[in-house]
């Protein structure tokens, strides 16, 4: 039996994960905007260098709840957020907490690339610059073509480097979007629908990329296809109506769901 | 079969009715703007038409034996005696010298009545740069009065026996010199170099386009930062609440405030109450500032607002605070329309004439100012104060004026063009 969705529902599956590779812990948390109560009762652990997935349908508040990790949710007119946020042992909602610090610990990809309006260059070297990572020119070159590198575009890109960073095509803008997420060498990146906007082989090579980054980052990926969390992630979690319904490794979630409501989600008689 | 055939002659029907409208709108659109290109055509062709005359002015050749008798009896070559020797006389005696035969007293003076009383002036500016010049002889050729200039360019006609300002002598004298080819029209540098004067020969606009680079000077340096630095802040970091909300409302009154009303205030706050000097570009410029400023602000938040919130989110995500998100990122992209706005704000302040009356830019001023805090007037005052002149050559002059500040505003505009093309950039 299903129950309501308004009620706070308990979280099944493995929220917690119990064990020394809790990178994120969550407890509680509730956000609202304005009136709308967004989030409730979320608690959520998230392990270190794996990548986990938030699915779940339109309007269930997995971006919200994505973009309290990194307190974007700031920005926002009449946010309100609840309940503990703590990374490493420490909670980043309380006060000496600064925004921008945890920005830059914290790498974020949006839904739409976004790459700046400049060259590809000052793109990538946008984020060291203003963080003072690099001492001189040819540090910051090294962070600029190691990004790039990491990110899996400098073959393509190397010489146009002065080129502007709009003009590349889709995928490409969004692998330059996660090359400036990395040039900061955050520990944690968050990944907003990365493929919503791209075709499926751009989609098929940014893939490839969180695998090969989930070796040295923390990744949390929200995405709206079901194939996309089954491939990339690790783990999974389900969102529905601002609930987190159901947590779980990723073969055990899509092989054999606790939840009625992940059943029909995944099996696609919703959503 | 049937049923789809009828749907489709329903749908037929109303076609015709539905391209009927549309058509018309579109002509009625053609209409519009064909009456609107019109209008301006009209403006163009009376302003220039009126207008361009006044860029030739007639010039009388004068062959002036500088009489060391009359300039330097004691041949000081003091530039003191120089500077206070009797010009005027020497114009006379040379005009006495064409025309020997003139006699009467009444004529006498009607005759010296030809040329430019700046005419004396030329001829002191010529031994004052070089002293060498008294003693010889020299062709000069000095401005023609404003009457015998109309009469040259066919603005007031004078029959067989002459009338009204021009006397039947005259005319033969007129004639006289035309026949001796010393009656020229010439490009008329005067009304690009001099300042304000009585006299329409020798009146320019330069005093008045100086006067109006300074009040727009002054009305740009403070306008632009002020207007830039209320935007961004009311844009991106102003809390929105009932405080902010009466602000915007405020700013949004005051664009649409009349002009004069800031013109009464200038007078009562800048002159009245801080005792700014009376008529200067500083005051001048102080007044359009309050009138420009709502304009830009309103400019610089639309194009603020247009900047997509991707770009502050992107600039966020990787750890930039929220003044270097908007410096590095947002500032430049928004910048095209901030600066079409100030140069529309700037154009419509260098077309503003009531609050300038209000404090005292309306003053008759020959000289060319030298800074803000001189004695000035502005262009559009300038033709103000000519339209009202009663000389006859004041007339060709008020629209030549017109024509220059409409080039003035024309070269803005194109600038704000050039601008936003150069600054725009490709999302």
């Amino acid at each position: 039996m299903v129950r309501a969705h308004d009620e706070f529902a308990e979280t099944v599956g493995q929220p917690l994960l119990n064990n020394e590779r809790v990178k994120i812990s969550c407890s509680d948390v509730n956000v609202y905007y304005d009136e709308k109560h967004a989030i409730k009762n979320v608690s959520v652990e998230i392990a270190e260098k794996e990548v986990t997935a938030f699915i779940g349908p339109s309007g269930c508040g997995k971006s919200t709840f994505l973009r309290c990790l990194n307190r974007m949710n700031d920005t926002i007119k009449g946010c309100r957020i609840e309940g503990n946020i703590v990374i490493d042992r420490e909670d980043i909602y309380n006060k000496n907490m600064d925004p921008v610090l945890l920005r830059a610990r914290i790498g974020m990809v949006f839904q739409k690339p976004n790459p700046f309006p400049k060259s590809i260059y000052q793109n990538v070297a946008y984020g060291p610059r203003i963080h003072g990572l690099a001492r001189n020119k040819e540090e910051l070159d090294e962070i600029v073509i190691t990004s790039l590198q990491k990110a899996g575009l400098y073959e393509e890109v190397k010489d146009q480097l002065d080129h502007t960073g709009t003009g590349l095509s889709g995928g490409q803008q969004q692998r330059l979007c996660i090359a400036r997420a990395i040039s900061v060498q955050p520990e944690i990146i968050l990944m907003d629908e990365p493929c919503s906007a791209l075709d499926p082989i751009a989609t098929a090579k940014i893939e490839e990329l969180i695998d090969e980054l989930r070796r040295n980052y923390t990744i949390i990926i929200v995405t709206h296809s079901m194939q996309q969390a089954a491939r990339v992630s690790q783990r999974t979690a389900f969102f529905h109506l601002g609930n987190l319904v159901e947590v779980g490794d990723t073969n055990e979630i899509f092989v054999n769901p606790e939840h009625k409501l992940t059943q029909d989600y995944i099996t696609g008689r919703y959503g | 079969m049937n049923k789809s055939q009828a749907r489709l002659d329903l749908v037929k029907s109303g076609l015709k009715k539905r391209h009927f409208k549309e058509k018309t709108f579109k002509s009625l659109g053609i209409a519009a703007i064909l009456a609107a290109l019109a209008m301006l055509a009209i403006l163009f062709v009376t302003i220039i038409g009126s207008g361009y005359s006044a860029f030739q002015q007639t010039f009388v050749r004068l062959e002036v034996f500088f009489d060391r008798e009359l300039l330097d009896p004691d041949s000081t070559g003091d530039p003191e005696v120089l500077s206070q020797a009797d010009y005027g006389g020497l114009v006379k005696k040379t005009l006495r010298n064409i025309f020997p035969e003139v006699k009467k007293r009444r004529q006498k003076r009607d005759l010296y009545k030809m040329v430019s009383s700046g005419a004396a002036f030329q001829l002191r500016e010529m031994v004052m740069n070089n002293p060498g010049t008294i003693g010889t002889r020299q062709t000069v050729w000095v401005p023609a009065d404003d009457d015998i200039d109309m009469l040259m360019k066919g603005h007031i006609s004078a029959d067989k026996e002459g009338s009204g300002r021009i006397k039947k002598y005259k005319l033969d004298w007129i004639n006289h010199l035309k026949e001796k080819d010393a009656l020229q029209k010439r490009f008329n540098f005067a009304l690009f170099t001099n300042g304000d004067s009585r006299e329409p020969e020798l009146a320019g606009i330069w005093g008045a386009a100086v006067g109006s680079f300074y009040t727009m000077l002054v009305t740009l340096l403070l306008s632009f930062p002020l207007g830039v630095a209320t935007a961004v802040y009311l844009e991106e970091f102003a809390p929105k609440n009932i405080w902010t909300d009466i602000i915007e409302v405020n700013i949004n009154n005051l664009a649409a405030v009349p002009s004069i009303v800031f013109g009464l205030l200038g007078l009562a706050v800048f002159l009245n109450f801080f005792s700014l000097p009376r008529s200067a570009p500083v005051v001048g410029g102080l007044v359009l500032t309050l009138m420009t400023l709502p304009t830009i602000i309103i400019a610089s938040r639309a194009s603020l607002q247009s900047v997509a919130p991707s770009i502050r989110e992107g600039a966020l995500g990787v750890g930039a605070s929220k003044m270097q998100s908007v410096m590095h990122h947002v500032l430049p992209l928004a910048l095209p329309g901030m600066l079409t706005g100030t140069i529309i704000g700037m154009a419509r302040a260098l077309g503003e004439t009531a609050p300038l009356l209000m404090i005292g830019m309306v003053a008759f001023i020959v000289d060319v100012p030298t800074g803000i805090f001189d004695k000035a007037t502005v262009l559009p005052v300038q033709i103000y104060l000519w339209a009202d002149s009663p000389e006859r050559a004041f007339m060709e002059r008020t629209s030549a004026a017109i024509i220059i500040l409409l080039a003035f505003l024309l070269i803005m505009n194109a600038v704000a063009v050039v601008l936003r093309k150069k600054f725009e950039r490709r999302w």
